[in-house]
């Protein structure tokens, strides 16, 4: 059994350690968000925030991730409370498929926690490792963007759950 | 053996005591293809195959409407503007209505999910079926009221008369009122009336999407569910010759290994179980192999040296007019992948003796009909769901999938069994965009006006979809293997390979001829906009070249060519937006080029211009900017639309610019996205500026497939444009650039 911090709660998990974290999101914990797009590190489908960090969970063992938090894309808000970046990548409708968008969406939101507002030069750089077969890449770039402006909001709301209405 | 048949929704609910009222109880008319012939002459849009109002449409006496289409939504967002199309002509509120899409159980049988065709087959059908309905309610509240229909009017879901009295759809619909089948002409709205159509309304898929929702079948999980991968051959026709599965099946997790033939797959308990088996199974199991395939240095070459049919598929002549300068070329296109990002998925459940599938297939009736035939079963037995995957841009691996499951799950009965592809599997197994060699010859008159047009294209078919079971995998690699069916070209005037092989532009003498290659030495299939992408990027980069003997602007050189008065609408708003001048001269390194199309020359019209800026150091080329301007009819979602021509562009770009399936002899060596690069945030343009021109009124044209070929011209033409070479093998790599430069 591994302890696993996922989006702010103690899950056991028991699976063998050098299972990717992908699968323990997926498989165990039941989580939607994070995605298997190539296994090998290639796409960025599968990115989880861990520690403040994007790292990509589907070449991520179980045992490295004992006493750390793991943050998904469900961990940032939900449907009737989106997160900054998930109004934002609504309102820019910054999806087709939207498969890779989930992986996107938590690097971009690892940037947005270290660099408030990001220039698009470093938006791109950042999201340098996500595949978009779509070719959604342009409205993915003003998401960010959007959402570095909600974020300010959000800080400036007497509730500061990083929860912008 | 005995198959059960699946009961009908419908029938268990009304059993249950739920109230149905607007679908007939007692025939499966909706899934039916043998429905009473609809009278003549029919309706328009699949309403002609599937007649039946309430095949679209069910009201609830709770007021709870629901669409339905046999289409399947693939990320291009037609679920919302269905429900805007329905919300619209019924006089509701869009959110008062919700849309259930492609399901044998449920949905008319609408084929593929294909070709840009879902708006003017499926969307002409809810909207004429939703007009005819409102017409229906009106008419019964008529009756109701004792007012003349000329004196009611509908809004927001009910049936208003002048006095003021309102009777709801949910009051007004009895049962099987809506039973009836569709007249060929319906009342539609005033354009000019529109209040949700028209509108960008944001797609109903995306909040799950974003919020960790289960958005797609991969996001499937069912009681007792197992997870299955399939262990592929190395190579076609790979022969399984020896393989332990006592070993495997005593690895943790391990539930079964199921072996048919050639075909391999391991069951286990967690997902990452499966894939420990399945390595291990890979590891230790044994395959003759043999090397079968051409020699991809000389692809176009290897595939011009096979058999063809040859058909002339249009000719004009005037003798009266004659070139004096003539100039020939060849273009040619490699095998390409659809390379979805999520590898394909699909479960399946079979209990007694009747299986459910779950697939992002692109046709739920074929593919029942494929699995059927697959596990000697009655298609009555076999319910097929869509549910989304990954973006599949044409025939991927998807049914493939659905193949696969239902297989496995028919070797383990009861229990619901999830397989997917690793991603070494999707890029080595899907069914390739196929390459291409095109031909063209042309001469200008003296007044720089094409005289004579020539074009040839080499082409294999462009759908091996099913179409029988043998177009899927697991049938071919079963004992008793099911042979993929002959390929056949596909008809004009939508055409596979000879898609847009015909010019639109007016030529006084032309003649096209379709080379048909039957022999497929990669497996290939349907890959968006199909032959137009190679055909569309060989005629663009053409008539730049004329343009250039000619001497004059390539827009002002199209227009000199084209009467079609919506090109020339697009191709005049997409140079003007763009900045584009006669005479202009891009700086240094950057290259201008644009490029027009219609998409089967009879769906949505699409012109591009393009900025290039190209390293002669490296040879890199990057789209600095792409302006397009595009008419596909009335416009139900204009930023649905904008979304999917944005989508063209980067995607055509990809394609043109890095994109080659590799193989040696024997295997496919394109496995990754390591061997299969595809474009990344660096080559992300500055901006693309997407133009729409409305037309009220007009029929939808379709433009999911319309970009393709001209972003891909447009590119080439600009690369040109900025190097003064011209290269005419896809992809254009930065090596060939840069010998191109270097030469």
């Amino acid at each position: 059994m591994t302890t696993l911090k996922v989006n702010g709660r103690d899950h056991q998990v028991d699976a063998e350690p050098d299972t990717p974290l992908l699968y323990v999101l997926r498989d165990d914990l039941k989580l939607n968000a994070a995605k298997f797009g190539c296994g090998l590190g290639q796409c960025g489908s599968c990115t989880v925030i861990v520690d403040g960090k994007a790292v990509l969970s589907c070449v991520t063992p179980l045992v490295l991730l004992e006493g750390k938090q793991v943050t998904t894309l469900e961990g940032l808000g939900n449907v009737s409370a989106p997160a900054p970046i998930q109004r934002a990548f609504i309102e820019e409708q910054a999806a087709q498929c939207g498969y890779c968008i989930a992986g996107m969406m938590m690097r971009a939101q690892a940037l947005l926690q270290r660099v408030r507002h990001p220039t698009d030069e470093q938006i791109r750089a950042e999201l340098g490792p996500h595949l978009c077969r779509c070719g959604t890449h342009m409205r993915i770039i003003r998401a960010v963007k959007r959402a570095a402006q909600l974020m300010d909001t959000a800080a400036l709301a007497p509730t500061n759950q990083g929860i912008a209405r | 053996m005995n198959a059960s048949v699946i009961l009908d929704r419908r029938k268990v609910l009304a059993g249950g005591g739920a109230l149905i009222v607007s679908f007939s109880l007692t025939s499966a008319f909706a899934q039916d293809q043998g429905a009473p012939a609809p009278p003549a002459p029919k309706p328009p849009g699949s309403l002609a195959t599937a007649p039946y109002l309430d095949s679209w449409i069910r009201i609830d006496a709770d007021n709870t409407i629901t669409i339905f289409t046999g289409k399947a939504e693939l990320g291009q967002g037609f679920k919302t503007a269905f429900q805007q199309i329905a919300a619209e002509e019924l006089d509701v509120a869009f959110d008062a209505l919700k849309v259930v899409t492609a399901d044998t159980k449920l949905t008319a049988n609408e084929g593929y999910t294909a070709g840009s065709n879902s708006m003017h087959n499926s969307g002409v059908a809810i909207q004429n079926a939703a007009a005819q309905v409102r017409a229906l309610l009106i008419a019964e509240a008529a009756k109701r009221l004792a007012v003349a229909a000329d004196d009611l009017r509908t809004e927001n879901g009910g049936v208003i008369a002048q006095d003021g009295r309102r009777l709801s759809y949910g009051e007004l619909v009895a049962e099987n009122m809506l039973h009836v089948q569709a007249q060929p002409v319906s009342d539609l709205k005033d354009p000019a009336t529109f209040k949700v159509m028209g509108q960008s309304i944001p797609r109903v898929d995306i909040p799950a999407k974003v919020t960790g929702g289960a958005a797609y079948v991969q996001d499937l999980r069912m009681p007792g569910m197992a997870h299955a991968r399939v262990v592929r051959p190395p190579s076609y026709g790979a022969q399984l010759t020896d393989c332990d599965a006592v070993v495997i099946e005593q690895m943790p997790g391990v539930v079964k290994v199921v072996r048919d033939g050639n075909f391999l797959a391991v069951v286990a308990e967690k997902e990452f179980q499966a894939i420990r088996a399945m390595q291990a199974l890979a590891a230790n199991a044994k395959w003759q192999e043999s090397a079968r395939l051409p020699k991809q240095d000389d692809l176009p070459a290897a595939l011009m040296a096979l058999p063809s049919q040859d058909k002339t598929i249009f000719e004009k002549n005037d003798t009266s007019v004659s070139g004096s300068k003539t100039i020939e070329a060849t273009y040619t296109r490699p095998y390409q992948s659809h390379g979805s990002i999520g590898p394909s998925c699909a479960v399946a459940q079979f209990v007694d003796g009747a299986m459910t599938v779950w697939s992002h297939t692109q046709g739920v009736y074929p593919d029942r009909a494929a699995i059927a035939e697959m596990l000697r079963m009655p298609a009555a037995s076999i319910r097929l769901i869509h549910v989304e995957g990954s973006g599949c841009y044409g025939h991927n691996g998807a049914d493939d999938a659905a193949a696969d499951a239902a297989l496995i799950a028919h070797a383990l009965p009861g229990r619901p069994v999830r397989v997917q592809w690793m991603r070494e599997q999707e890029h080595a197994w899907e069914p390739f965009g196929p390459a291409m060699v095109t031909k063209l010859k042309a001469s200008l008159d003296n007044g720089g006006k094409v005289a004579d047009w020539q074009f040839e294209v080499w082409s294999n078919t462009h759908s091996m979809r099913p179409g029988g079971a043998g177009a899927m995998l697991a049938a071919q690699h079963m004992a008793q293997s099911i042979k993929p069916p002959e390929p056949k070209p596909l008809p004009l005037p939508e055409g596979g390979g000879d898609r847009n092989a015909i010019p639109i532009y007016k030529f006084p003498n032309a003649r096209v001829v379709h080379h048909f290659i039957p022999d497929m030495p990669v497996r290939i299939s349907a890959m968006r906009a199909l032959g137009a992408y190679h055909n569309v990027f060989s005629i663009e980069s053409f008539m730049d070249e004329l343009a250039l003997l000619a001497n004059t602007d390539p827009v002002a050189f199209r227009l000199k060519h084209l009467d079609d008065p919506r090109g020339r609408d697009v191709i005049e708003k997409a140079a003007k937006e763009f900045g584009w001048q006669r005479g202009q001269q891009a700086p240094p390194n950057r290259g201008y080029g644009f490029a027009f199309a219609r998409y089967k020359n009879l769906a949505a019209y699409c012109a591009i211009a393009s900025e290039v800026e190209v390293n002669r150091e490296t040879g890199r080329a990057r789209l600095v900017r792409a302006v397009a301007a595009v008419d596909s009819g009335q416009i139900v979602s204009p930023d649905g639309l904008t979304n999917q021509i944005e989508g063209a562009i980067v995607q055509s770009t990809s394609w043109t610019l890095y994109e080659a399936v590799t193989f040696d002899d024997t295997r496919i060596t394109s496995i990754d996205w390591q061997t299969y690069p595809i474009l990344r945030f660096d080559a992300v343009p500055d901006r693309i500026d997407v133009h729409i021109i409305n037309r009220p009124g007009k029929p939808f044209l379709g433009s999911g497939e319309t970009g393709q070929g001209p972003a891909a011209a447009s590119l080439a033409n600009a690369i040109a444009n900025a190097t003064g070479k011209r290269l005419r093998n896809l992809p254009l790599t930065r090596k060939r650039i840069k010998d191109a430069i270097d030469a």
